[in-house]
């Protein structure tokens, strides 16, 4: 006779089972995506490393309800690779929600990936404001600022310093041409002259066709769109042709990369970023020694304070409501007056963080300054081709 | 225009068609010799350049500071280490198969140059990023008018002449030469004659890695900068101005590259927006082609019926 026990024992030795699971807590997935490797991996890396932070700080805190696992993606600062790991990590029905990009045309081009999947993401890097402004995807947030306001400042900062002609240099991704619009858009209703505008692929490499053509044109500054590793060869072939003019960058290029890229030559370049430096953050100071006692290999960039940010946001919403993709994404949409290490985030209807602060930087002695603090600012040093 | 700002230009020009010139010569060697498109020497520059800069951080850490001996220990290194790569890659890639259809050759040394890049990309330290080359050459500039010559690049300039110069003088004055010759106009008859084909094969291609050594180490001293990527278009621009040239032909290779930089310089000059000089150039070498299919300076071959 068949031991009618014995379906018994296996239900019973599943309950204990179960049982003792349902103890520890549920493991709750985030995917991170960025560019590791390519020429801007080191702020890729340092939004990986910040994001890692956030979760393994979670993890430790024994009041939190969930444990998180980071996934981790490289979407090389391509748009196509970007668009192959945004449809890895939405297809992924465990991945809650995602810290997503830096470089603006694959941020670009993963919108409607993150729509079609209903995969919450918020931008940790990307300043392109099609990004949140273009579509009405309610999954897509993003805390760090855009691309308007920091060249509606930049505009007004240069023109004050009393510079009248520009040439403008300009990547021709979304990103590069995102700033040429609208920096030459401010810069000329502010009775500023473009006297040139150039547009270059992101990988090129030779630049003298491009600054032999404007060393003609006699610019008093070259304002350049676009990423640090072009920044670095413009800047560094502007020299070997002898072109004296000031140099003013995007948030593209106030990297570390940067200035070890050129040494001596980054002094005296202008750049303008969204957000403040670190120490200035009201949370900037216990980030970084938090980050520090880590010993991760690289530093934390430009950007990493808000990758930090945008994953504490995440997890707060998923504390909140649970591991579940539209619950969490209608949270995220209603996030008003958080606090974070960035400051305060309010996202507004098109879900992009409403962040009014735009910090000017000028390279001092091999490290970025904020300009205020630096000898520029208080006239012991001038720019190049200033007047 | 300024003529200053002519020469400016004209200066540019040169320094291109020096550097696609000598990855042309490479192309046009080792066609000449085995009828073969080695399709990775654009990523045997970037190692070139790759080992140079490897040497001189390695020499730079254990504490030679002297920017001659650095420069001429890496170029020494660069040149060493990618004749040995040129000759295992003729040994293990291409006189095996030199009986399969040249489409297999072609083919695998595409795929070799890829492999190469992505070796370099995941095992050089931080790979993936570009990395800056340091400044070895003396950095003064005479100003001439509003055109400003730089004393690196007329070094640049010279060196790379030399380089294309002795290797010339070394295909058609020397008994090497003279093999190497042979074995490109009748193998068999080559061998018959006593000349050892597997030797000079690998000789050949070990010259024509040095040669590409020395152009990744004039790019790299150029724009201050290497990364890993830089000798996937150096190798398409550098075996279209051999083929332009005419391939197995080595002042055609050498017409090729300076032609092309010509038409890149041209290019730049004459659109308003400098990027179409590459659309301008490479559209120009098509129609080239057209017109002369075996290149300029055809090879002079006699086919036996």
């Amino acid at each position: 006779m068949r031991c009618p026990l014995r379906p018994f024992a296996f239900f019973l030795l599943l309950l204990i089972l179960t049982s003792n699971a349902a103890g520890a807590k549920e493991t709750v997935k985030l995917a991170f995506i960025g560019p590791l490797s390519g020429g801007v991996a080191a702020n890729g890396l340092g939004g990986r490393n910040s994001t890692d932070l956030a979760v393994r700080m979670r993890n430790a805190d024994t009041k939190a309800k969930y444990t998180y696992e980071l996934v981790v993606l490289d979407d090389e600062c391509k748009p196509n690779i970007g668009v192959q790991v945004a449809t890895k990590a939405g297809a992924d029905r465990k991945i809650i929600a995602g810290v997503t990009h830096y470089c603006s045309a694959v941020a670009m081009g993963t919108v409607d990936v993150y729509h079609r999947f209903g995969l919450p993401v918020i931008v940790w890097g990307a300043v392109l404001p099609d990004v949140t402004y273009a579509n009405d995807y309610k999954e897509v947030h993003r805390v760090n600022g855009t691309m308007i306001n920091q060249n509606e400042v930049a505009a007004r900062f240069m023109t004050g310093l009393n510079f009248k002609r520009w040439v403008v240099i300009h990547d021709t991704t979304d990103y590069g041409k995102g700033h040429n619009k609208y920096f030459s858009a401010d810069i000329q209703k502010l009775g500023g002259t473009i006297l040139g505008t150039f547009g270059v692929t992101a990988d090129q490499q030779d630049f003298n066709a491009e600054l032999t053509k404007l060393k003609e044109l006699k610019p008093e500054v070259v304002y350049f769109g676009g990423l640090t590793p072009i920044g670095v060869r413009i800047r560094s072939q502007m020299d070997k042709l002898g072109i004296i003019a000031a140099f003013q960058g995007t948030s593209g290029i106030v990297s570390d990369a940067f200035i070890e890229g050129l040494g001596p030559l980054a002094e005296g370049t202008v750049a303008f970023r969204e957000g403040a430096p670190l120490e200035k953050l009201p949370g900037g100071k216990v980030f970084l020694e938090q980050y520090q006692k880590q010993n991760y290999s690289e530093s934390p960039e430009a950007y990493g304070a808000f990758a930090y940010a945008a994953a504490n946001l995440i997890m707060d919403a998923i504390e909140k409501v649970g591991p579940d993709r539209h619950k969490v994404m209608t949270e995220l949409n209603a996030t008003r007056d958080h606090q974070s290490i960035v400051g305060t985030i309010t996202f507004d209807d098109h879900r992009q963080n409403m962040v009014p602060l735009i910090t000017k930087f000028v390279v001092q002695d091999g490290k970025w300054m904020v300009w205020e603090d630096s000898e520029y600012a208080r006239g012991k040093r001038k720019l190049p081709g200033a007047h | 225009m300024d003529p200053g700002v002519a020469g400016q230009y004209i200066l540019n020009g040169l320094m291109l068609g020096v550097i696609y010139a000598m990855v042309a010569v490479g192309f046009t060697l080792f066609f000449g010799v085995l009828d073969v498109i080695k399709f990775s020497h654009g990523d045997v520059v970037m190692v070139g350049a790759f080992v140079a800069l490897a040497a001189i951080a390695s020499l730079q850490a254990s504490g030679v500071a002297s920017p001659v001996i650095l420069l001429l220990l890496a170029v020494a290194a660069a040149v060493i280490a990618t004749a040995a790569l040129g000759a295992l890659i003729a040994r293990s890639l291409i006189l095996p198969l030199r009986k399969a259809p040249a489409l297999n050759t072609l083919l695998l040394t595409l795929m070799l140059g890829l492999a190469l890049r992505e070796a370099v990309r995941l095992f050089y330290p931080n790979g993936s990023n570009p990395k800056p080359f340091p400044r070895l050459l003396p950095a003064d500039s005479y100003a001439i008018g509003t055109f400003a010559v730089r004393l690196d690049s007329l070094l640049l300039l010279g060196t790379g002449l030399l380089a294309i110069f002795l290797v010339h003088f070394v295909i058609n004055r020397t008994k090497l030469g003279l093999a190497i010759r042979a074995v490109a106009q009748d193998p068999e008859t080559a061998r018959v004659m006593g000349v050892n084909f597997e030797r000079t094969v690998m000789i050949t291609f070990a010259m024509g890695s040095a040669l590409a050594a020395l152009a990744g180490v004039t790019n790299g001293l150029y724009y201050n900068e290497v990364n890993f990527g830089m000798g996937l278009l150096l190798g398409v621009i550098g075996f279209s101005a051999a083929v332009v040239g005419g391939l197995g032909n080595i002042f055609g290779a050498i017409l090729g590259g300076f032609l092309f930089a010509g038409l890149q310089t041209i290019g730049a000059v004459w659109f308003s927006v400098p990027a179409y000089k590459d659309v301008f150039a490479f559209g120009v070498v098509i129609m080239m082609m057209a017109w002369k299919p075996t290149g300029l300076l055809a090879e002079k071959s006699a086919e036996r019926v």
